[in-house]
């Protein structure tokens, strides 16, 4: 399709304005009034313990979720794509189930369940293993959102490289898990990483979910989205929940850096 | 040698073996050749180990492995999609095998650097498959199942996605290469061209079945039946029996019509020439019947310059032999 440049021109600047006025904008004005009273003001907001202690339990919180969603996802990855088993289109639908269910529902029903008072209550009641507003529920609510990601980056990859290479491998002598380890692993390995770096950037944004099911104490169980949350809404502290929410977003970007620096890597291998 | 014996297996209520017997002499190059469906390359992985069979043994080498895993059946197997391992190098691919076995590294460089200049890759070490043609793939993945000195040699179509050129240039290496190696080879194809050029045996499959087995020069004169005749080779029909193009001799003039006891059939065919192609070498014409039956008729050059024939003109064609009711016995003893 031919356009002249009159509207090539109008839908450039109408396109270009509506990123700016929706994403530039906001998180320009947050960057602006973060550093607007210079870098010492920011560096002393986030060296807080309070904000110390969100950094690490967020960074903790990932650390658990990635390895685990790493292992569950392509073994899911593996059952839905290799596997012929009844309820295998039921397993399908149940991955997606994160992306329609609001997080404060599943935040909800994570109390429903572990809560003193619920089905998994046993765990906190006969072995003092705090569940819901400890960092298992944390832990729990974060692997329920991010849990897609891993799954649905790998299972294209699955398809596309077929049975073949897995086959060649078990006839030139290789084991299940040799195969496993030294054909699929890498043969999928891009997907994978994809996988790792959005469930990095969910975990570390994921709010709703989270929120229910912490006991909320500064420098104890907040991860940095409830840093930015309790220093605005508790402490009426607006510029500490500014600083808070660019250190959340510099590490976002740091992992979207990464991402874009893997996927050129991909490129060209 | 491998043996084969009462394969069954079936998707569903497809049989794609159906009760399949097949010796397979220690040494040769046997083609498995069939149309799409037959159940050749379902024979082909149930040597292999990648199929299971429902029913029925596989015996390599006096060693009977029906219930064995792929991975210890000593064998090499090349996909027709070749399966290369595309994270790695070329080397690293031809080395697999070796390494999987725990191999000296020295070992597995001299054996890869060997196996390589076999294949015609030698220099080509550190590409990755990437990197290389279609026909350069499949020269890899031979090299890396010949890596494993495996006691059969399975290929399942392996020329199938290259093109016509690079493939007959393929087959031609792959005897070459065989009658060096002298692995017993397996070869599953359904181009007739392929199995008769590079195959020193040859077994029909259609339908799940063997329709015949033996060497290419016997299959193409004394085919079993009409399957094994019209899927070796180029045929017409002649008063409703097979005949080879070539195998017709067309005539101006009828002489005296001898018709045999209880036979009703005339030996020779009323027939209007209807075209005359020269392809290179060969002549081609297309005739037709008053019944509206066409059928082709191959001739040399010069057979078509003596026979001088012009289109719409009548002539008469019989089998000069074949499996004219009457030449039968004839042809067969050829």
């Amino acid at each position: 399709m031919r356009t002249s440049t009159g509207t090539r021109l109008t839908l450039r600047t109408v396109a270009l304005g509506y990123l700016f006025a929706l994403l530039a904008v906001p998180i320009g004005l947050i960057l602006w009034r973060t550093f607007g009273d210079g870098v010492g003001a920011f560096i002393d907001s986030i060296r807080t313990p309070a904000a110390i202690s969100a950094l690490n339990l967020s960074l903790l919180i990932v650390a658990i979720v990635v390895p685990l969603n790493v292992v569950f996802g392509v073994a899911t990855a593996l059952a839905l794509v290799r596997g012929s088993f009844p309820g295998r289109g039921l397993l399908q639908a149940v991955v997606d189930l994160p992306f329609a269910v609001s997080p404060i529902v599943v935040g909800v029903s994570l109390i429903l369940l572990w809560g003193t008072s619920g089905w998994f209550g046993g765990v906190e009641n006969n072995f003092g293993i705090r569940v819901i507003f400890g960092l298992p529920g944390m832990v729990l609510a974060t692997i329920f959102v991010t849990l897609p990601f891993v799954v649905r980056e790998v299972e294209p990859v699955l398809h596309e490289i077929g049975t073949d290479q897995e086959q060649a491998a078990a006839t030139l002598g290789a084991s299940s898990a040799q195969t496993l380890w030294r054909i699929t692993l890498p043969a999928i390995r891009w997907g994978l990483t994809y996988g790792v770096v959005l469930t990095i950037a969910r975990a570390l944004g994921e709010f709703g979910a989270v929120i229910m099911v912490s006991s909320g104490f500064p420098g104890v169980s907040q991860t940095l989205t409830l840093l930015v949350h309790s220093r605005y809404i508790d402490d009426h502290n607006t510029y500490g929940a500014y600083a808070a929410a660019t250190l959340l977003m510099g590490l976002a970007v740091l992992t979207l850096l990464l991402m874009t620096v893997l996927d050129r890597k991909r490129s060209t291998t | 040698m491998i043996t084969v014996t009462g394969a069954r297996k079936s998707y569903g209520d497809f049989a794609a073996l159906d009760d399949v017997s097949l010796d397979i002499p220690a040494g040769t190059l046997t083609a498995l050749l069939g149309p799409s469906g037959s159940g050749k390359s379902t024979l082909l992985r149930s040597i292999a180990g990648l199929e299971r069979l429902d029913a029925g043994t596989v015996v390599i080498g006096g060693r009977d492995l029906t219930h064995v895993a792929p991975q210890k059946r000593g064998i090499g197997f090349v996909f027709q999609h070749y399966a290369a391992f595309k994270h790695m190098t070329v080397r690293d691919n031809v080395a697999f095998g070796l390494s999987i076995r725990k191999r000296q590294k020295a070992e597995i460089a001299r054996k890869v650097d060997d196996l390589l200049e076999i294949v015609g890759l030698d220099g080509f070490q550190h590409r990755y498959p990437a990197q290389l043609s279609g026909g350069q793939r499949q020269r890899m993945a031979l090299a890396r199942a010949l890596a494993v000195d495996p006691e059969v040699l399975l290929l399942d179509e392996p020329f199938g996605a290259l093109d016509a050129k690079v493939r007959a240039d393929l087959r031609q290496w792959l005897r070459r290469l065989h009658d060096e190696v002298h692995v017993t080879t397996v070869l599953v194809t359904h181009d007739q061209e392929e199995a008769l050029d590079v195959a020193d045996r040859i077994a029909v499959l259609n339908k799940g079945r063997i329709e015949q087995v033996g060497d290419p020069v016997s299959l193409y004169e004394r085919p079993a039946n009409d399957f094994v005749m019209s899927f070796l080779g180029s045929v017409a029909t002649l008063n409703g029996v097979l005949v080879r193009p070539h195998d017709i001799e067309l005539e101006r003039e009828a002489p005296v019509e001898l018709v045999a006891p209880g036979h009703s059939v005339p030996a020779r065919v009323r027939a209007r020439v209807e075209r005359i192609v020269r392809l290179g070498f060969e002549v081609r014409v297309d005739l037709g019947t008053d019944a509206g039956e066409r059928f082709a008729v191959q001739m040399t050059r010069s057979q078509a310059a003596d026979l001088d024939l012009r289109v719409g003109e009548t002539v008469f064609a019989r089998a000069a032999r074949g499996q004219d009711p009457e030449l039968v016995g004839a042809g067969a003893a050829i």
